[in-house]
């Protein structure tokens, strides 16, 4: 595995070199170069930002495809809930599902039910009171890796347990092992997404040793193939067995309000999540004990790899969870729910590893941007003046990349021509 | 030579909505230059509660922060009331702030306890009617 995998990517060819992807990235982690975008990989989060406001479609998502379940002799499909939400014309799940598996899968397994398992463990985890607070949910894997870059201090906030996707994975394996006498590495897993950054997660192995699951098939090209015959389906099977409140998951609110506790915050969109975490670093928020933060705007029916307007989807996920019960079927497998490792703090935005060179760099930024427009217009290719002056100190800019220094510049060269006259 | 950063900022004392804008710009400048996270944390923290102290009683004020890669010192001056009992400030719970203030989430009297729990020197300079200074002074070192 490379250091940094990420599951977001740059198409090169689509890529105009606007500044839409550079200045709506909350990490600063895109820059414009020789008219394309490129993306410092130490610094994206896989937030999926820039796949959402890209308006040629360069920014994509690696996932796998179909080719993959061949290589297995029994393939589950693991299924996000914000997947229900999809369709516009088909609401019951029990249809949705068979029409999934008529497209190669041997079996289904709803993430929704791992997320029940989860918010159980959360609220033994609450009530032994061995969590910080306020606590913060791991369940979205775009904020964990912010944590990681930017918020060092909370990152003993997280509650250290693996996302609802990994336990259902290891379920899932379990109870296909169980039923058709298959070795473990004959069987696949097959994560259905709705997100960029959990394929980051399961490639990348951030909390856990080794992910259970084995390919992530974008909800996209799932709902693309399913939506022929989703209509004609007849012999609908029972297959649903997760509660309403693991399928609330996938909209914001979704899962704090399954944990015991009455005070909690439930932020989504990525630059709302930074301000709550700013908030919480700086000692406020103090009557708060649960933080579900979650990167896409609606939460996870908002994410990248979905079909469906996030707002549609989050009313027909609460739609269908009217009429369903909670009951749900427990996990019987032996696994770990913890992190099996936590995760560190990755300094990425550090201008040097000796605090004194970092401030003299720190001092020349300070003296450039004092010099700069500062009407950040992204034209340099940084998104922000400020991020253009540390961008020229580290070296990855030259001070005429900005057109108004090039403007002036030129009327200089051009007054020294007309005095010569 | 160690190299040694001079930040200087004035706090306005209308707004309640940004205070805090200091603090947050010398958090984002600290990580940036490598201090430990909880080192930055102190200082944040510290340095919140005194700019809410200015914008709550004094109309604002001045803060001078300057960095070296032993320590932070932070500089938070203001032409205030003064504080006439010290002692008394310094209990927690302790506070003088208007009813309005506490409505908007203020003036629970653990300003000035705060700021003594997240530094490591604090000095306070103050005369009643004229202003405070206040001192502190946060360790980078391990």
């Amino acid at each position: 595995m490379k250091k940094y995998w990420h599951s977001v990517t740059l198409d090169k060819d689509l890529c105009k070199g606007c500044t839409n992807c550079l200045k709506h990235c909350p990490t600063q982690a895109i820059r414009i170069q020789g008219g394309r975008a490129k993306i410092l990989k130490e610094r994206c989060i896989d937030c999926g930002e820039c796949i959402r406001v890209c308006p040629y479609h360069a920014k994509k998502a690696v996932t796998d495809g179909f080719d993959m379940l061949k290589g297995y002799k029994y393939n589950v499909a693991l299924v996000a809930p914000a997947f229900y939400g999809q369709f516009s014309r088909t609401e019951d799940i029990d249809t949705i599902l068979t029409a999934l598996i008529k497209l190669g899968f041997d079996d289904i397994f709803e993430v929704a039910r791992g997320a029940q398992e989860i918010t159980k463990k959360t609220n033994e985890m609450i009530d032994s009171g061995e969590l910080l607070k306020p606590s913060i949910s791991s369940a979205c894997p775009a904020v964990v890796r912010l944590i990681a870059i930017k918020f060092p201090n909370l990152i003993g906030n997280i509650v250290p347990l693996k996302s609802p996707m990994e336990v259902s994975a290891a379920q899932a394996r379990y109870e296909a092992i169980k039923k058709t006498g298959f070795k473990a590495e004959e069987i696949g897993i097959f994560f259905i997404s709705p997100c960029a950054a959990k394929t980051t997660f399961i490639k990348g192995n951030y909390t856990v040793n080794k992910s259970d699951v084995d390919g992530v098939i974008s909800i996209k090209d799932v709902c693309i193939k399913m939506s022929r015959h989703l209509q004609k389906i007849e012999d609908v099977k029972n297959l649903r067995t997760a509660g309403k409140s693991g399928i609330l998951w996938a909209t914001s609110g979704g899962e704090a309000e399954a944990t015991k506790t009455e005070r909690f915050i439930s932020v989504d969109g990525i630059h709302n999540v930074i301000n709550v975490l700013e908030e919480i670093e700086d000692g406020k928020l103090l009557d708060i004990d649960y933080v579900e933060a979650l990167a896409c705007p609606g939460g996870c029916v908002g994410g990248p790899l979905t079909t469906e307007n996030s707002f549609a989807a989050r009313s027909k996920i609460q739609r269908i969870c009217k009429y369903i019960d909670d009951g749900n079927k427990p996990f019987d497998s032996k696994q770990n729910f913890k992190w099996d490792q936590s995760i560190a703090y990755k300094p990425v935005m550090n201008l040097d590893p000796d605090i004194n060179e970092a401030m003299r760099k720190m001092n020349l930024i300070e003296e450039l941007y004092e010099q700069m427009p500062k009407i950040d217009c992204g034209s340099c290719g940084s998104p922000s003046c400020r991020a253009f002056a540390e961008d020229i100190v580290r070296g990855y800019a030259k001070e005429t990349d900005c057109i108004f220094k090039l403007r002036d510049l030129a009327n200089e060269a051009l007054q020294l021509k007309n005095k010569n006259k | 030579m160690a190299e040694v950063m001079k930040l200087h900022y004035v706090v306005s004392g209308d707004d309640f909505t940004r205070a805090g804008e200091t603090s947050s710009k010398v958090k984002k400048t600290l990580n940036q230059l490598g201090f430990r996270p909880e080192v930055v944390r102190k200082v944040a923290i510290a340095m919140y509660e005194g700019e809410i102290n200015m914008v709550i009683h004094a109309d604002g004020g001045t803060i001078d922060v300057d960095i070296s890669s032993d320590e932070i010192v932070i500089v938070m001056q203001d032409k205030g009331p003064g504080i006439p009992d010290v002692e008394k400030a310094m209990q927690e719970g302790f506070s003088t702030a208007s009813n309005n203030v506490r409505e908007l989430g203020f003036g629970a009297g653990m300003g000035l306890p705060n700021i003594k729990k997240y530094s490591d020197v604090m000095e306070i300079d103050t005369q009643v009617g004229k202003g405070t200074k206040l001192r502190i002074v946060i360790y980078a070192k391990e």
